[in-house]
């Protein structure tokens, strides 16, 4: 789509750009064919455990837990992880977790001789989220995304579009035409293997020379101060391994209390995200281990707007995301629209209620209505977060800030509405008057179908919004407390009857 | 106060107030309340699950045979010889009389650029899970560091029955004593599903795994 940095700030609200998506037939392609074999996938090795739904069950426990003692688990995490060589570092925002990432990355740049002003990434989201990349860029500093998907992105000047498979929207010629400019290649070819070997021949030659890696994290483990990422290709093992510093990111959401609480995640997290019983690598390290991997390990936790989600009661369980991306897959907006229309790198169900509450609903406040609330995402939620009830409870928070003043009650025609309602409805002589005045003026709208049912199919001003897409039905010519009321007299009169 | 502790101080203040001021039990003891309803043992017979690892690796594309222990030294022999004897690296501490007489060096903290020169790498594992076709390595004697596993083309690994375990909890509880040690999960040989969810075998890491099952 676009070079530009997805950036809730600055995105055109979701309907809007959802509309420009719908009309791209071959992103739609791309994307259904992606989201329905990793669906397919899931489902197949979810179906083979017997007790998914207790894994389910303890998975949310766990983050609850964790959310409740979140002040106690960084702390600890921080000591262990200080014992063991690492350096913890703390971010408020997403200024303050860039400064101190790049100045890591040119400190240790600085004290490697002859190294270029290079560093190598592991596909993060959390980077992604505070912009990482054009922080390095201005700081003259070429980061090189290592994952195959984000390294197409990058390529491309593309943006991510699925948390998991960030390049789903790509199909294999186009992948190709991007490696063929970007990489020199004019005679690659197309099938999957020869672009996987083409970019591993890219790569390889930057995880043996570029002495600085940056990576995300999937779990810090607070009882040990370790870190787990998992992965499939094989980068992340290169950046965690080869270079010389590692510098991680992770937000403050990431931590779980004990190392035994792995054996939950490892076994829903790969299932739920590529659909695998296991994904390839999984690896797990602490602070610094002399002789084996980076002798320098630092890692930021970042808050940028965590703790607002936080201090929502409601909201809060969308911090026990995992990142297993299982929502988007099965989410029938994201499979129409893609991941860009979010104007988020974090799309799908999961985005449209993440991404308003990190923005402390400044932003992004179309999202919470880019859903139908059909409970898909809930269903295959590996840790039970209720992406409906949030959704709605997002919506109701929008509403209240947009009116809760008398101007922008005047300002939001939808609020005027509701009071407008809440006035008639309160009242059974005002209810009366205004079911009588709806069915005269329906009558110069409706129209009769073949069945001899009345349909309006055109609103005015609006109202018009409704009837752009379906057709209403027209008022009863009889309310059913009229009905109700004749049926009882016309039965006293037949009891009089009767009785006479 | 410097900035990493004003944002430190700042960062926890802000949690401690967003969860209230509410009396909590310590952590520990909610912890134990968590629910664990999972299986968490092993429901199949040793030779079972020993079968289903060896299933689950071959679902992955990877090679694996099981042998008596008497074999070992003649298969490993034999592998490599398959394979036109590679110029293999070996983890420090895998034992030497288990090696053939040629084409095999110790690990001795190379570089990366040396260990791409090396076509293969020769480990001993930690642990198998066979659930889910993993095999643990941790730097230990024997599997070495992380690099060397990594960055060879191809990776033979022996694997001892009793470290066969089913599920991935009886692993993890296993592994809990020594969790401090860099430890890497390798299920199946590198790959990608990122260009059309075409699965991809190899993309950075070794693209040929090769298990030898050990019987003990």
């Amino acid at each position: 789509m676009s070079g530009t940095a997805l950036d809730p700030r600055t995105a055109s609200p979701f309907p809007m750009a959802a509309h420009a998506a719908v009309g791209n037939s071959q992103l739609r392609k791309n994307v259904r064919h992606a989201t329905d074999v990793i669906q397919s996938k899931r489902a197949r090795v979810v179906s083979e455990m017997p007790d998914w739904q207790a894994l389910r069950e303890s998975g949310k426990r766990i983050r609850e837990h964790t959310m409740k003692y979140l002040d106690s688990y960084l702390l600890q995490f921080e000591e262990n992880c200080g014992r063991a060589g690492g350096k913890v570092h703390w971010a408020r925002d997403a200024a303050e977790a860039r400064k101190i990432v790049v100045d890591l990355a040119r400190q240790a740049i600085a004290s490697t001789p002859g190294a270029a002003n290079e560093v190598i990434k592991i596909k993060s989201m959390t980077t992604e989220e505070v912009h990482l990349n054009n922080e390095f860029e201005a700081a003259g500093i070429r980061p090189f995304e290592t994952d195959l998907a984000e390294l197409i992105i990058q390529l491309g000047h593309d943006q991510p579009s699925h948390i998991v498979v960030p390049a789903l929207h790509k199909n294999r010629q186009q992948i190709r035409e991007i490696f063929q400019r970007e990489m020199n290649l004019p005679n690659l070819g197309e099938s999957p293997q020869d672009l996987a070997d083409a970019a591993r021949k890219f790569l390889r030659e930057k995880f043996l020379r570029v002495p600085v890696a940056i990576s995300g994290a999937n779990f810090l483990i607070a009882e040990t101060g370790s870190v787990c990422g998992v992965e499939s290709e094989g980068n992340g093992r290169m950046c965690l391994t080869l270079p010389n510093t590692l510098i991680t990111l992770a937000g403050i959401d990431k931590v779980i209390p004990r190392f035994q609480d792995l054996e939950v995640f490892l076994q829903t997290l790969p299932r739920s995200a590529t659909g695998e019983r296991m994904n390839p690598y999984n690896s797990i390290w602490t602070g610094v281990h002399a002789g084996d991997g980076p002798q320098n390990f630092h890692i930021v936790l970042i808050d940028n707007g965590r703790t607002d989600v936080l201090a929502d009661e409601e909201g809060r369980q969308t911090l026990h995301c995992i990142r297993c991306g299982a929502c988007q897959n099965a989410c029938p907006v994201y499979r129409q629209t893609g991941g860009h229309a979010y104007g988020s790198v974090y799309a799908g169900p999961i985005g449209a209620i993440l991404t308003p509450q990190l923005q402390k609903m400044d932003y992004g406040e179309s999202l919470p209505y880019a859903s139908s609330l059909c409970g898909a995402c809930y269903e295959v939620c590996p840790v039970k977060i209720n992406i409906p009830e949030v959704l709605v409870h997002l919506r109701n928070r929008v509403v209240k800030k947009k009116t809760a003043s008398v101007l922008g009650i005047l300002a939001s025609p939808e609020a005027i509405a509701m009071r407008a309602m809440a006035f008639i409805f309160l009242n059974e002589r005002r209810f009366r008057a205004a079911q009588r005045l709806g069915r005269i003026s329906d009558q110069a709208i409706a129209h009769k179908d073949g069945a001899g049912e009345q349909w309006i199919s055109w609103l005015p001003g609006i109202l018009g919004g409704w009837t752009q897409v379906r057709d209403l039905r027209a008022m009863p010519r009889q309310s059913f407390r009229e009905w109700w009321e004749q049926r009882s007299s016309e039965n006293n009169t037949a009891r009089v009857k009767n009785d006479g | 106060m410097t900035d990493n502790n004003a944002a430190r101080a700042a960062i926890l203040q802000r949690i401690r107030s967003a969860n209230g001021e509410k009396q909590l039990q310590p952590a520990a003891e909610d912890w134990l309340q968590i629910p664990r309803n999972y299986n968490r043992a092993a429901t199949h017979t040793k030779l079972d699950v020993q079968s289903l690892l060896m299933d689950r690796l071959i679902d992955y594309d990877a090679e694996v045979e099981r042998i008596s222990p008497l074999n070992l030294k003649a298969t490993i022999s034999r592998v490599l010889s398959d394979r036109n004897h590679p110029r293999m690296l070996v983890a420090k501490g895998f034992p030497k009389d288990l090696l053939p007489e040629d084409d095999c060096l110790y690990d001795d903290g190379f570089s990366p650029a040396e260990l791409d020169l090396f076509d293969g790498i020769l480990t001993s594992s930690t642990l198998a899970i066979a659930q889910t076709g993993t095999l643990i390595l941790q730097n230990v004697s024997g599997q070495g560091r992380r690099a060397s596993t990594l960055v060879p083309d191809f990776h033979l690994c022996i694997l001892h029955s009793k470290d066969v375990v089913e599920t991935v909890p009886e692993a993890m509880a296993r592994l809990a004593l020594s969790a401090h040690l860099p430890t890497t999960f390798v299920s199946g040989p590198s790959a990608t599903a990122d260009i059309e969810m075409t699965r991809v075998k190899g993309v950075h890491g070794p693209r040929f795994l090769h298990v030898i099952l050990v019987e003990d």
